[in-house]
């Protein structure tokens, strides 16, 4: 077989690869710990000046936070000289055993000793219902939503309060405290605060002038002040308010309080959700002929709600830690039961006071944080079912 | 079943209470009412138990002579001469001032965070991440009390005051300046400050008529910064400088003269930029987001650079998604300034609910006051960011 | 859900007693226990200890009154109160009974609706200072920053002071005597004012309390006392005497150990005092026992003293004018008879 010339020219300038090439690694300076140094954190120079003014940062804050919390720490003692520079002739930092012994203050404020095992019973069963609504894969899930919130609020009130004829001694809220009352103040505003925000939302959003009229009130009015002043008002004012012989009990006022200023910050939550609805739906629902709340309960808030998850756990990360505003009011929080040890002369020593409030942040960042962390992954998991 | 219906027929009656309209009237009817109940019912049973009490009340306390003395005062005060009304303005003063350079650095903070957050140094963003989910978590009043204990530490004793060149001097009693004494000749500086600053807006709007049809730019900072600062030095030259510095002198306990920043101010100040600012970042954050991505990518086959793109491209577009969140966050720190009582800043909670209404004891009276200006201010700060707002939402067809 | 909540609302309201419907001695017994506002978070006067328990000179007082009224100091219900929200407390029938280390002045006695039962510790206003600033008075204090606790009476002393001597001073002005004295003693005032009681309290959270001294001067009259309301007199008389009994029992020599013994006193003073002879207690509207019951509970004055500020408490205040009067203090009370 012959081959004329320009067949074979071609052929000779036809290339084509038939085995491929092993795929080469980066070059060293791209790869590796030195690699990832690189790209992240020294790319520019105003980069690594940030990087090493952050560096900067750290080392200053990170060993005296250390050193304050564990080495110089104290671990054991029975009073105020375990924690005393003069007595002690070192350097004295965190003084861990005034929060030892003080620790079931913290928890269970004034609750009568003999009683304290209904709070316990009362922390576990909010946990197991918190868990229960929260683990995507529990089981039974709906069973979970009236548990918690039917079952868990009867008991918790019968438990926590008492009721003689089955044996539970009454247990008045003014010895409640510690981390039960911060619980007890959140979980209720968390309850009440999303129903009565929603309601709100809607009102707000109404075509009647007056449910309107009243709604915007209301949400500008609690928005507009100080949860102090709130706070202040449902504690000193309401008794002047209502006839003198339904004076309303300490607590119950701070947490209609608490609950009020959260439905107002809610509604405005929801109210975002609402406006980012498009306008078709609504169209749809009704050209389906579903009446108002048919169209708001099946088609609108499901959707609405859905998209509004973590500003609604933003907002209950916020009124967590304004509960610790009722101690304006004389209530002991967690934050105020902190106060009130720290004061204990048996204790009084310079780092008494910064031991409580180490431990009150800790406490407070552990909850909040977890709050916010499940906001965050529900953001996640919410954005990629609505990603196609 | 409806197409069976002869054509011609009146409309099927419904029964009137299924009548939106006359339920939608039933419903806020009753809604009126039983509002109106609930006010009528408070306000009786107040007056009952007030009288019953024998609480004094009305609002005669207003002009007592209030007796105390507060530790900064931007309008004059004294404790035998004031009344309490006057304590009122200089709390209210305070607060204003305390919020209102609060707004502005937890604003440049909060951009610079929220930034850093979506910055490509991994070091940086998780610094940025860590600074707002710590910050965020803590109650304000914790990191108050911790600012404020920090303040204190770290400035020296008032024996070993830092001395700055300049008069300043610094230590645990606060940061003190000279304070300008102005004298006969400087009204012509002021009103040389005032025609610098109506001159540059000429030059701005001059500039943006050029720019929209020359497209070119011109110089509109240096121009104005000229016109501002440098005309008032140039009449202060000529004026024969009509002004001097009464300089802060060390007494036996404190340092008197010279303007004065209380350490309580500078750790409030200081406590509510870092809160708000942690708040500000995510909503800033929030807002980069929300502008597409196919925007950056624009701008950049446009052949701009990154930082331009930030600010000319995708800062414009966040700030309208940006700026409603916003203002609840200035409100909030407007709101939150009333923890200052925690650490001794005498702002308006401080002076007015605090210490008035223990002296007077009239809670009522005190605290709707109180509320009422709260209430003002946030109305207030919303009618301005709605109307920035409005100004800057995105026009549709 | 909110059915529940509003179920649960109304359960505690309506489980909320009645405050001053009828007389106040009624509403106390009918429920059972004393409603007493106090204060909470002040060492020595109020204060739970780790087991939530309240202690305290005032917390006392309530045992006391609690004592005589239902024979069990134990049914108190103790409310917190802030300096705020005190008076409304009291006025609105929330609390029977205030003893929250309160100034007893006019203008509370009149336009607030008080009646104050009496003294149960003279306090005065005084100021601490770092020894190395080596002021021996507080006239030398010209100039000076001092740290104030917010709420009570002490700024206006404080204010008048030095505006009497022709002085400069510079408040700062906080909430809780806590912020004060930890600003004090980070070098921010030169000196720390508050009633004496409360300095030497707050002396113990110094890091080193040998540098401080509490200036001689004492700059205002605090006469602390419990209070009622206006408009029950019968009420007004117990809580008077409740206290006069405290004081009583300390003159005649009765301690919570020989409570029991002086039952067979043939002193007519003890006598009267313990009920065996003559129906005081009736007059009152109590038992007869009503003073034996109120020193078995808590003890006399002197007891009560000791126990929470005085000399067997951390605190350690001496005495000074709260001794009784025929022993060098101003402390005195009107006889049973």
């Amino acid at each position: 077989m012959t081959m004329s010339e320009g067949d074979l020219a071609v052929m000779e300038l036809r290339f084509v690869r038939a085995a491929m090439l092993e795929s080469q690694p980066p070059p060293a300076g791209m790869r590796g710990a030195v690699g990832w140094l690189r790209e992240n954190l020294l790319s520019t120079p105003f980069n690594i000046t940030l990087t090493i003014l952050i560096g900067l940062l750290f080392a200053w804050i990170v060993p005296d936070l250390i050193r304050f919390l564990l080495i110089d720490a104290v671990w054991s003692g029975a009073d105020r000289d375990a924690c005393r520079e003069l007595v002690q002739n070192r350097t004295v930092g965190a003084c861990w055993p005034f929060v030892f012994e003080r620790w079931p203050y913290f928890v269970y404020g004034s609750y009568p000793l003999s009683e304290r095992w209904r709070v316990d019973v009362f922390f576990v069963m909010l946990a197991i219902g918190v868990v229960w609504m929260l683990w995507l894969h529990a089981p039974r899930r709906g069973l979970g939503a009236i548990y918690f919130f039917a079952v868990v609020p009867i008991t918790a009130f019968i438990l926590l309060t008492g009721w003689r004829a089955i044996g539970l001694e009454p247990v008045d809220t003014v010895l409640w405290g510690g981390i039960l009352v911060t619980i007890v103040v959140a979980w209720v505003g968390i309850v009440v605060s999303l129903p009565l925000g929603i309601l709100l939302a809607l009102g707000r959003r109404s075509p009647m002038p007056a449910v309107r009229l009243f709604s915007i009130t209301f949400i500008e009015f609690v928005r507009g002040v100080p949860l102090v002043t709130v706070l202040f008002m449902a504690s000193v004012m309401l008794p002047l308010f209502v006839p003198e012989q339904y004076s309303p009990d300490k607590l119950l006022r701070a947490l209609v309080g608490i609950a009020l200023f959260a439905s107002a910050y809610m509604a405005e939550v929801v109210r975002a959700g609402l406006q980012a609805i498009p306008k078709g739906q609504f169209e749809g629902a009704m050209a389906v002929g579903l009446g108002y709340s048919q169209m708001m309960r099946l088609i609108i808030l499901p959707q609405a709600l859905k998209i509004t998850i973590p500003n609604i756990v933003n907002t209950y990360i916020g009124l967590f830690k304004d509960t610790t505003l009722v101690f304006i009011v004389g209530i002991f929080d967690f934050l105020h039961t902190v106060e009130v040890s720290r004061i204990d002369p048996k204790w009084a020593s310079p780092v008494t006071s910064t031991t409580g409030y180490a431990v009150a942040a800790i406490f407070y960042l552990i909850f909040c944080y977890a709050m916010s962390r499940y906001a965050r992954a529900t953001e996640a998991r919410l954005g990629l079912s609505d990603r196609r | 079943m409806s197409t069976d219906l002869p054509a011609g027929l009146p409309p099927v009656r419904v029964a009137f209470y299924n009548d939106p309209k006359v339920r939608s009237i039933a419903y806020q009817v009753a809604l009126c009412v039983a509002v109106g109940f609930l006010i009528y019912e408070a306000a009786s049973n107040a007056i009952t138990n007030l009288e019953r009490a024998h609480i004094a009340s009305g609002f005669g306390f207003w002009h007592n002579t209030a007796g105390f003395d507060i530790s900064q005062t931007l309008i004059e005060y004294s404790a035998q001469a004031s009344t309490y009304g006057r304590a009122f303005w200089v709390g209210l003063l305070n607060t204003l001032l305390v919020a209102g350079l609060g707004v502005v650095f937890a604003t440049i903070l909060g951009f610079i965070i929220g930034i850093a957050r979506l910055s490509k140094n991994w070091l940086v963003s998780k610094a940025a991440t860590g600074y707002v989910e710590t910050i965020r978590n803590i109650p304000l009043l914790l990191q108050l009390l911790f600012w404020y204990n920090a303040v204190l530490k770290t400035l020296p004793e008032m024996r070993d005051s830092y001395k700055i060149p300049g008069g300043i001097v610094l230590n645990n009693r606060g940061l003190f300046l000279p304070n300008p004494i102005l004298g006969p000749g400087f009204y012509w500086v002021v009103i040389a400050f005032v025609a610098g600053i109506a001159a540059s807006i000429v030059f701005y709007i001059w500039a943006r008529k050029r720019q929209e049809q020359t497209g070119q730019q011109a110089p509109v900072f240096t121009t104005a910064f000229g016109l501002i600062i440098g005309l008032s030095i140039l009449v202060l030259i000529a004026a024969g400088f009509p002004l001097s510095f009464g300089f802060p002198q060390a007494g036996r306990f404190n340092i008197s003269g010279g303007m004065e920043v209380l350490p309580e101010f500078a750790a409030l100040l200081f406590g509510l930029s870092i809160y708000t600012a942690a708040f500000i970042a995510e909503v800033v954050r929030a807002g980069i987001l929300a502008v597409s991505r196919g925007q950056t990518e624009a701008a950049y086959s446009l052949g701009m650079r990154p930082q331009p793109t930030l600010r000319l491209i995708v800062v414009p577009q966040a700030m309208r998604v940006i700026i409603p969140p916003l203002t609840s966050q200035y409100l909030n720190l407007t709101k939150n300034s009333s923890l200052a009582v925690a650490i001794g800043y005498p702002d308006l909670v401080q002076v007015f609910t605090g210490t008035v209404l223990n002296q007077t004891g009239q809670a009522v009276e005190v605290v709707a006051i109180t509320m009422a200006v709260y209430l003002t201010i946030s109305l207030a700060t919303s009618l301005l960011m709605n109307i920035y707002n409005s100004r800057i939402a995105l026009v549709e067809r | 859900m909110k059915k529940i909540i509003a179920l649960a609302a109304l359960a505690i309201v309506f489980t909320a007693q009645s405050a001053s419907a009828q007389t106040t001695l009624k509403a106390v017994k009918d429920r059972g226990s004393l409603n007493c506002g106090s204060n909470g978070t002040l060492a020595g006067f109020g204060l739970p200890d780790a087991q939530g328990k309240w202690t305290g000179l005032d917390v006392d007082y309530c045992k006391a009154l609690a004592a005589a009224v239902l024979g069990d100091p134990n049914k108190v219900k103790f409310v917190p109160l802030s300096a705020k929200d005190r008076f409304t407390a009291l006025q609105s029938g929330e609390v029977d009974v205030l003893a929250r280390n309160t100034t007893w002045t006019s203008s509370r006695d009149t336009s607030l609706g008080l009646n104050f039962v009496g003294v149960d510790y003279y306090d005065g206003q005084g100021f601490m200072v770092r020894k190395a600033l080596k002021v021996n008075s507080a006239l030398e204090l010209n100039g000076a920053s001092v740290c104030v606790q917010q709420g009570t009476t002490t700024e206006l002393n404080l204010s008048d002071f030095f505006r009497a001597h022709n002085m400069q001073v510079k408040t700062v002005t906080f909430a809780t005597a806590n912020e004060a004295v930890k600003a004090y003693d980070a070098g921010r005032c030169d000196a720390y004012t508050t009633d004496a009681s409360g300095l030497y309290a707050e002396r113990l959270r110094l890091a080193n309390a040998d540098e401080h001294i509490v200036l001689p001067e004492v700059i205002s009259k605090e006469p602390l006392g419990p209070a009622v309301r206006h408009g029950d007199d019968q009420w007004f008389d117990i809580a008077k005497w409740t206290l006069f009994a405290l004081i009583n029992a300390e003159e005649l020599g009765m301690t919570q150990k020989n409570v029991d013994e002086m039952l067979k006193s043939a002193n007519p003073d003890v006598k009267r005092f313990v009920g065996t002879e003559g129906n005081y207690g009736e007059q009152l509207g109590l038992a007869k026992d009503w003073a034996v019951q109120i020193v078995k509970a808590v003890g006399n004055y002197g007891e009560v003293f000791d126990r929470n500020v005085g000399a067997t408490s951390p605190l350690k205040i001496d005495r000074g004018l709260n001794k009784l009067w025929n022993k060098g203090g101003i402390v005195y009370a009107p006889p049973v008879r």
